[in-house]
């Protein structure tokens, strides 16, 4: 073949492949569409994931990303109201809030009044609503002799099945108490490891004992070689009991009403048991057919698709019961429009995917394309989408606006801090000397600067250990740390480095340096940081520590020797943070419990900080009904860990979530688990968006195309001389 | 040849088993089981109790090497190492620390990989000894000098920076493709073109740059000034005598990379979404999944292995002279 032939040939693959791609420019679809054409007006929603979940078992699973997908499949008994605040629990699937008795040792029931020394239990009554079904699935499958279909096979009868769909026969079962009790039994089961075994072994009567007998029990049967399914309904578990079909209890030692906000999370949802063996046979584990992948539930939705690799789905449950949207919400909810779908039926949404989206720059351009109908906000994107007007107040770009995408904004209900480890001799301690070094140190570092620097200001510095949202937080001069801040025209600021200098002096540390030794005074902070941006952060922290003459130096290590360090209390200072398991003040003030201290408990106090009174205070707050003894008794203590400055407070960070217009009813609840069967989308107005604003644009094409052209032809050109001229030579 | 593929699958067997014991030894250097099974209990309520109990589930409360409280052939085999490592050799993966069978996540995970590999190896290997040939053709003109500098140009620019600009320029402005995300079947085409184009112009300059010198010693040669005297035009000189005299070199570079395309790439999968098997490790590392570290590490020196032995086969297919004994 001549290079003629070839030259030609080449021009005209490239003129059909141009033809091809203006052809299809015709077609009214963007080009650029991820999805199926057939989707394009569903009532699909689309979300993105960028870590595989690891468990969705709901006895296993403790991490957001995890129960932002099983929180739709699973109904514990109760629910966080979705529209008001502060947070308030309601029942899910429970007929009301569970009724509380006290016992006393002997088991007697108690007046609601009684002293807390009487109380030896306390005994939860919930009831369920009847009718409610599970979603379909293969694990309820029973043939016309009501036998199941699936639930006693062999390795063998797996061979064509891979996933659940290849399972032809679905089935369904009501849910009934004893599916609650089933699931407050995992929590023991040896197998399983619980995140939360240890705590609720404190509390549920018989869990600890239950857990040793499942362990024998877990132990014989590896000896005989029978791994499989563990039959907890053989062993009963004295700290629950079945009162009828929909009734059951949940006995307590002591008074935790804290449980009731467990009761809200899916550790207590119910499991049917036929799905536990149905997932226990031989063969279905090969096949990750597992309850970890998929959960079964009586929720809105249910998991039709797991590819973790990949995409999840759920789509709306057919078996799903009656679930109204709510009626009422707090103050501008009916201004904002999230009670214009007030009574109606739940869910709205029929299906939605999770697209595993690793990376935040393909995350954020599909959604400003349409693709992806809500998205946080990274570092990389915030410029592009906020603005801070000249009162420092928060507002959307105008490539924002003209999309009408909307932000909504709340301060998380967590808490970053700056710790010290008290137990160490310089920093540590309850002496004067010590303390005031601390409060120095608190003053210096000044968190609004951080905030500001390298949150985009998405964050608020803290006062105390209790973030906004929860009983006993205080905004504004009503409740800032007077040992960091002073108040001037009924405004807080930050107290000036004179005074922690002066708090240096009479620390017996004047300009930086130990007044008995003349030598200076250096610290160490314990980091695990990584990545471009951390170095800017050090930097900042011993600026920081600089301003009060202190030299910091910096010891990264990597997370497992970190946590070591912390465990071993080898850290002198540290930095940490706590999401809220519940909205109640005691999940944040046992951060600074002192038997719940690091060191010598394994506690989740990783400053280690023992104050008796404080403890003491703890102790009797915990247990009280919200009021305003209790509120006396938290500003006490709050009072009490600013004095002592364990930690240098840190801040309280700020969630900013874009969606777009078509994207309905979304109010941030940082409680709530189950939130997307309140959502609505609008797909025609999504369709008629993404059609507009991805329109191909082909000129840069046609300038490569020419640019190829203008390269190819005089190469061409000159090839043919090069053999003309051989041809020549030869001849 | 048999007998020489034999000798191969042996020699093969102590270098798995080192490959192995590194593995081993520098992943549990770094990580002791406990943290091991703190990263995976979670940061939130972790006791002792917990611990101990992960890890004799899975496996990691044995000692690592020599278990002392067992005597004779037991204390070998009672130890994580063996326990975790003997059944690699045929091929069972076990389970990552999460549940998940890894043998089924790798068939998985493999054909997304092979999807964008495979388009992305065959068209560079076209385009690059076509340009390099096309190079050497236009030898000492300005189209040389201007190609090599184009190719080092290419070469010197980060295989990220290809990715960020090709999503921003194809995918964000000219709205051409998908900027991300896959799919099985035909309806995956869309989400193709761009990391395979990015990955072929990520690997011209390199690849190029190498062709054209491996080109420009064989045209130096005899045979090639023979043909040329016998009339033959420059382009049949090039792609019939040259090409087939400067396989040997190729083939050395080229087919042994070709079983590690299951091996996927990390780049491209993770920007573009892809759920193949080259972010497969690193997420594991990340996640301590010894699990899966040493089934896809020992998955990778088996495939290297037999790339190694494939360019040996292909030496006698291209080289009459290449015997193997």
């Amino acid at each position: 073949m001549s290079i003629a032939v070839v030259c030609r040939q080449t021009i005209i693959i490239v003129m059909l492949g141009s033809l091809g791609f203006l052809l299809s420019s015709c077609t009214e679809r963007s080009w650029n569409n991820p999805y199926p054409a057939a989707d394009d007006d569903k009532n699909i929603a689309y979300s993105v994931f960028d870590e595989r979940p690891k468990h969705l078992d709901p006895v296993r699973s403790y991490s957001s990303t995890e129960y932002r997908i099983h929180g739709q499949i699973h109904e514990p008994p109760l629910q966080y109201n979705y529209l008001k605040r502060p947070y308030q629990l309601e029942p899910l699937t429970a007929v009301r809030m569970p009724v509380l008795n006290y016992e006393d040792k002997q088991g007697r029931t108690l007046e609601d009044n009684a002293s807390e020394d009487d109380i030896a239990f306390s005994v939860y009554t919930i009831q369920i609503k009847p009718g409610i079904r599970y979603q379909p699935h293969p694990a309820f499958a029973k043939n016309e002799k009501g036998q199941f279909y699936y639930q006693n096979l062999q390795a063998s009868d797996l061979e064509a099945i891979s996933t659940l769909s290849d399972f032809k026969h679905t089935g369904s079962r009501e849910l009934v108490a004893a599916d609650y009790i089933y699931e407050i039994k995992r929590l023991a089961h040896p197998r399983l490891s619980s995140p939360v075994f240890s705590i609720m072994s404190d509390y549920i009567v018989g869990l600890k004992s239950y857990a040793e007998t499942l362990k024998q029990v877990n132990e014989r049967q590896n000896d005989n070689n029978q791994t499989l399914y563990l039959d907890l309904n053989k062993y009963p578990l004295s700290g629950v009991k079945l009162v009828d079909r929909y009734t059951y209890q949940i006995k307590i030692k002591g008074k935790y009403p804290q449980i009731l906000y467990w009761l809200a999370m899916p550790f207590f949802a119910p499991v049917a048991v036929e799905v536990d063996k149905f997932y226990s046979q031989p063969g279905m584990k090969e096949r990750n057919l597992v309850m970890d992948w998929y959960p079964v539930g009586t929720g809105a939705y249910m998991l039709t698709e797991n590819n973790p690799n990949r995409r999840m789905t759920l789509e709306r449950n057919p078996n799903f019961h009656m679930d109204l949207y709510p009626s009422e919400g707090e103050k501008g909810d009916i201004e904002a429009g999230l009670l214009k779908d007030a009574g109606k039926q739940m869910p709205f949404i029929d299906k939605v995917v999770y697209i595993l989206e690793k990376e935040s720059i393909p995350n954020w351009n599909k959604f400003l394309q349409g693709y992806y109908d809500v998205s946080g906000l990274s570092s990389d994107s915030f410029d592009q989408a906020i603005q801070f007007g000249a009162t420092g107040d928060v507002a959307l770009t105008e490539e924002m606006k003209n999309k009408k995408i909307k932000l909504l904004t709340t301060t998380e209900t967590s808490t970053y801090y700056m710790g010290f480890n008290m137990q160490d001799p310089v920093v540590g301690g309850s002496g004067d000397r010590a303390r005031k070094l601390r409060q120095a140190i608190a003053i210096a570092i000044d968190f609004d600067d951080y905030i500001s620097i390298f949150r985009n200001g998405r964050g608020i510095a803290s006062q105390g250990p209790i973030p906004p949202g929860l009983f006993g937080y205080s905004e504004g001069v009503a409740g800032y740390n007077p040992f960091v801040y002073t108040q001037v025209n009924g405004k807080i600021k930050r107290r000036s480095i004179v005074e922690a200098k002066k708090l240096m002096v009479s620390a017996g540390y004047p300009n930086g340096r130990d007044e008995k030794t003349g030598k200076p005074l250096l610290l160490y902070y314990d980091s695990t940081g990584s990545g471009p941006d951390q170095k800017s952060v050090w930097d900042w922290y011993k600026k920081q520590f600089k301003k009060i003459n202190i030299q910091l130096i910096i010891r990264n290590t990597d997370y497992n020797r970190f946590q070591g360090k912390m465990r071993d209390g080898n850290a002198q200072i540290f930095s940490w943070g706590w999401n809220a398991d519940y909205p109640d003040p005691e999940n944040f003030m046992f951060l600074l419990y002192g038997p719940n201290g690091k060191v010598k408990y394994q506690g989740e106090n990783a400053a280690n900080y023992d104050n008796k009174e404080f403890n003491r205070l703890f102790d009797k707050m915990k247990n009280m009904q919200d009021g305003p003894e209790r509120l006396r008794l938290i500003e006490r203590m709050v009072d009490i860990a600013r004095y002592d400055s364990p930690w240098l407070w840190g801040f309280h960070p700020k969630q900013f979530v874009l969606q777009h217009d078509w994207y309905k009813n979304r109010k941030l609840n940082l409680m709530a688990h189950n939130g997307l069967k309140y959502l609505r989308i609008d797909p025609l107005s999504r369709k008629i968006n993404r059609q507009k604003w991805n329109k191909p644009i082909l000129w840069p094409f046609w300038l490569i195309v020419i640019s190829v052209v203008l390269v190819v032809v005089p190469a061409v050109m000159t090839f043919r001389k090069k053999e003309r001229q051989s041809m020549k030579e030869a001849g | 040849m048999f007998a020489y593929v034999i000798r191969r699958f042996f020699y093969a067997i102590p270098i798995l088993i080192g490959v192995n014991v590194l593995t081993f030894s520098l992943f549990f250097i770094v990580n002791p089981t406990d943290d091991i099974a703190r990263m995976h209990l979670g940061q939130k309520h972790v006791t002792e109790e917990a611990i101990e109990k992960w890890k004799h589930e899975r496996g990691y409360d044995k000692p690592l090497f020599y278990n002392e409280s067992q005597s004779g052939l037991s204390s070998i085999t009672e130890t994580i190492f063996y326990k975790k490592s003997v059944r690699l050799f045929v091929f069972d993966f076990g389970y990552a620390d999460d549940g998940r069978s890894i043998g089924k996540d790798i068939l998985e995970r493999m054909w997304p990989s092979l999807a964008i590999a495979i388009p992305v190896f065959l068209v560079g290997i076209l385009v690059n000894i076509s340009f390099a040939l096309l190079l050497v053709f236009f030898r000492s003109t300005y189209i040389d000098v201007w190609g090599v500098i184009f190719t080092v140009v290419l070469m010197s620019i980060s295989t990220l920076f290809y990715i960020i600009g090709g999503q921003y320029l194809i995918g964000k402005i000219m709205q051409l493709v998908p900027i991300s995300g896959y799919d099985s079947g035909l309806s995956g085409f869309k989400f193709l073109v761009l990391p395979v184009l990015i990955g072929v112009v990520g690997g011209i300059g390199s690849s190029t740059r190498w062709y054209r010198t491996i080109f420009l010693e064989e045209i130096g040669k005899d045979y090639v000034r023979t043909a040329r005297a016998k009339g033959l035009s420059e382009l049949t000189v090039l792609f019939r005598h040259v090409l087939k005299n400067a396989m040997i070199p190729i083939l050395t570079g080229v087919v042994v990379i070709i079983p590690l395309l299951f091996m996927g790439s990390l780049l491209l999968e993770s920007f573009f979404g892809v759920p193949g098997l080259g972010s497969y490790t690193i997420d594991a590392i990340q996640s301590q999944d010894f699990a899966i570290v040493r089934s896809m590490v020992f998955l990778g020196s088996v495939l290297y292995i037999f790339g190694l032995l494939l360019t040996d086969i292909s030496y006698t297919m291209v080289d009459p002279r290449v015997r193997l004994n």
